[in-house]
């Protein structure tokens, strides 16, 4: 109820209103008859008005009933106006809002698919995985609440991580997906170009691409190790092989969350990176979020052949 | 009033007159005659039509039925799908098309005797008649004091009753071609109507009963935005019902024997039958009204008087208004019908109806969405493709299941796969229903320039019609994103 800058505005509008619709009203009783004029030659009575000099207004009277049609408009809207809000920041004696009529919707549409959702609760998620008809529900729950971001396909983008290939940077197992969506993630590389020069950052570079089998330069890569162990093998490991517990990637594979150029990989040690998965606890109910944990493991785990 | 100088009235009395006044019942009287008896075929024609179409099936469904909540219109063999609206434009333009033509031809012809309002009164007013009698005996029966006899009670409440129950089942029936119509007669049978259902059966019928019984004439005089904008489309040439005034005034009685000429009277007998028949309650003879619909009751009423009097017929006729002050004949004045105003409407609905028949019958069933992922520009693949991601709806608005397969074309080297990373099969896309699938788009790093290319997707589409198959197609086009 915020609308109005202050009470009196909310004031001056609900007078306008008021006086708007008595003054209608009293209009249409103070012009429900008019003056006729009965002219000395004829038996028809005008009102007297004359436009363009021929043109004479007669009285072609409505039917009574289109006045209380109007009277009733008047009322309707006076009873109207108390019921519900309009008349300022007046909220109306039925307490009605948009924003609760939503919400009133809403939950009644989460009591219809109650019965629909009820079946999977109690699932396992590797059960529900396989059920056909989940998997159609969790494509959709997952267009509409996390494609924004993954992709229609779920194959991510540009600091978004891949859902199909097998890779988690948080564990993917049922219970860690299921975490991850409901609590979201933070993941932070720190920068590095506060603490590394330029050579010692192009030296890890090369170490990391030789990680994963690119080409890179044996003398750097000799050098970059060392700085390696000084610096990074707390997040990543000292086998690179990163850590789900702090989301720190498995720097061995082929999988780049921002790309495995050196260019890039040189943008990501010097500047470092922040990630963010937002939590959906307050978004989905615990429902959606089971099907979804469940269609997201089953993007890279379940093969429906195999599970039957 | 030739002395008296227009525009300067001379007052001799000021009064105080109401701008609105209290509706006085109008009581039509009976006729019949050629034009009641083309209303006759005309209610029940369209009565037959309105009655009977929902109760048609096809295919094992009903023939016609608007699904407003699946978003489907069944027209027999047809299914419609909101994105053809623009048959419903085209049908709302030909019909006012239709209505100009009809108007600048012969008046208010549909007002007359097609329109609800009119043939839902003259039902209504059928059975009034059935069950009070004719307009004496109805004025008379209305106007027994309070408190009303028994015989008063029992006519009225037979007429209510059976107005009612004509007008439950209209209602009912237009309910019918929303909700398949057997499901709601069960449902009625067992009293298990949903709230809306319910709500709609009582509102159309309500409305049926008030605007048929007591609404009437008023729907046309003070609601019908038609009856006050027709007369833009009347000209001179226009056939409309017509009180001859040429050959009919001076109007007065006279004995059967008399000879009218000599006592310097027209043909009009002034027996006022012509008002005493009019539905709507005015005097043809004042000269064409806008509360005039066009019945031609007043034609069938005066043509029997004339009979009686063993004058010509044709006192009030179809005619145009040049004919009456040209005094010409109708033949010549149906001369005057092929005038600009006619041919351009003429013409103009040939076209369009062709227009829209033809796209109706060559109208291609698959329909096809592209929507391109926004949150992301592009991706790389392995290191060697650049990929992007799309949305592709498939909507199938045939009754025959379909075998879909897309392609993509536009850029070198493209490569179209499913969400899971494979080859696209032929999908398979139920009748009426339609399917959305994520796509993966790619090409090779290298082959182009970084940019935006625009490239198609073309969906082609085996309508499996029982034995034969029909081929669809349609193209649609998105755009592909090369980063730097």
């Amino acid at each position: 109820m915020s609308d109005f800058l202050g009470a009196g505005w909310s004031a001056y509008i609900a007078l306008v209103t008021l006086v708007g619709i008595f003054w209608c009203i009293w209009l249409l009783f103070s012009v429900r008859k008019v003056k006729a004029v009965l002219r000395s030659d004829g038996e028809v009575a005008d009102t007297g008005h004359v436009w363009d000099g021929d043109l004479r207004e007669l009285n072609n009277p409505l039917p009574r009933w289109w006045m209380w049609m109007f009277l009733i408009s008047c009322i309707f809207g006076l009873v109207y106006l108390a019921l519900y809000p309009g008349l300022g920041s007046y909220p109306g004696l039925l307490g009605y809002s948009t924003d609760g009529a939503l919400m009133n919707s809403m939950t009644t549409a989460n009591d219809e698919l109650k019965p629909v959702y009820a079946k999977y609760v109690k699932m396992d998620i590797v059960d529900i995985a396989a059920d056909p008809k989940a998997r159609e529900m969790g494509q959709r729950l997952f267009l509409n609440s996390c494609a924004q971001c993954h992709g229609s396909d779920a194959g991510g983008g540009k600091g978004f991580p891949n859902l199909t290939d097998g890779d988690w940077l948080y564990g993917g197992s049922p219970e860690n997906i299921k975490t991850t969506i409901i609590n979201g993630r933070g993941g932070v590389m720190p920068p590095f170009g506060a603490v590394l020069n330029a050579s010692q950052v192009q030296d890890v570079t090369n170490y990391v691409r030789s990680l994963s089998g690119l080409p890179a330069d044996d003398l750097k890569v000799a050098r970059g190790a060392d700085v390696f162990k000084a610096n990074c093998i707390a997040c990543h490991g000292s086998d690179a092989k990163g850590n789900i517990a702090l989301g720190a990637p498995n720097l061995t594979d082929k999988t780049w969350l921002y790309g495995a150029s050196e260019a890039t990989i040189t943008e990501t040690l010097t500047k470092g990176r922040v990630a963010m998965m937002p939590a959906q606890d307050k978004v989905l109910s615990s429902e959606k979020i089971q099907l979804l944990t469940a269609y997201v493991w089953g993007l890279s785990n379940n093969k429906p052949a195999q599970v039957k | 009033m030739p002395d008296t100088p227009i525009g300067k009235p001379i007052p001799i009395d000021v009064i105080e007159e109401s701008l609105y006044e209290v509706r006085s019942k109008i009581y039509p009287r009976s006729v019949g005659g050629l034009f009641a008896r083309w209303r006759f075929v005309l209610v029940l024609a369209t009565q037959l039509l309105f009655y009977g179409l929902p109760w048609l099936s096809w295919n094992g469904r009903q023939a016609v039925l608007f699904d407003l909540i699946a978003r489907k219109f069944y027209i027999f063999g047809l299914v419609l799908w909101p994105q053809d609206v623009i048959y419903l434009t085209l049908l709302l333009i030909l019909s006012a098309l239709a209505l100009f033509l009809f108007t600048a031809v012969a008046g208010r012809l549909f007002c007359g005797y097609a329109c609800p309002q009119t043939v839902y009164t003259e039902i209504f007013m059928w059975i009034e008649r059935k069950i009070e009698g004719d307009r004496f005996a109805r004025i008379r029966l209305d106007g027994e004091e309070w408190p009303w006899s028994v015989r008063k009670w029992r006519i009225k409440i037979t007429k209510h009753l059976v107005w009612l129950l004509v007008a439950f089942w209209t209602g009912f029936t237009f309910i019918g071609y929303f909700t398949p119509i057997d499901t709601l007669s069960a449902a009625i049978l067992h009293l298990a109507l949903g709230p809306w259902q319910l709500f709609w059966l009582c509102f159309y019928s309500f409305a049926t009963w008030g605007n048929a019984g007591f609404m009437r004439e008023q729907v046309c005089k003070y609601m019908c935005p038609y009856a006050r904008f027709q007369s833009v489309m009347v000209d001179k040439d226009t056939f409309l019902v017509t009180y001859d005034k040429v050959r009919g005034e001076p109007r007065g009685s006279r004995s059967k024997s008399a000879n009218h000429e000599s006592l310097g009277l027209g043909d009009c007998v002034d027996c006022s039958i012509c008002v005493q028949v009019c539905p709507t309650g005015i005097d043809i003879r004042d000269g064409l009204q806008y509360m005039c619909i066009g019945c031609g009751a007043c034609i069938d009423a005066c043509d029997q008087v004339m009979e009686k009097v063993e004058y010509p017929k044709g006192l009030i006729r179809y005619t145009t208004e040049r004919a009456i002050e040209d005094q010409e004949s109708n033949q010549s004045a149906m001369k005057h019908i092929l005038r600009p105003r006619v041919l351009f409407y003429t013409i103009f609905i040939s076209i369009l109806t062709t227009a829209f028949l033809i796209s109706l019958a060559t109208r291609n069933p698959l329909r096809v969405d592209v929507m391109r992922d926004r949150g992301a520009l592009a991706r790389e693949v392995d290191g060697v493709r650049i990929e992007n991601i799309y949305r592709i709806q498939i909507m199938n608005a045939s009754e025959h299941a379909m075998q879909v397969s897309v392609k993509a074309s536009g850029l070198k080297d493209l490569k179209i796969l499913n969400s899971q990373g494979k080859e696209i099969n032929e999908i398979a896309v139920g009748p009426a229903s339609n399917q959305l699938l994520p796509i993966k788009v790619s090409t090779t790093i290298g082959e182009n320039d970084s940019g935006n290319y625009p490239i198609h997707f073309d969906v082609i589409a085996q309508e499996m019609t029982g034995e034969k198959s029909i081929l669809r197609m349609r193209e649609e086009k998105s755009t592909f994103i090369i980063p730097r």
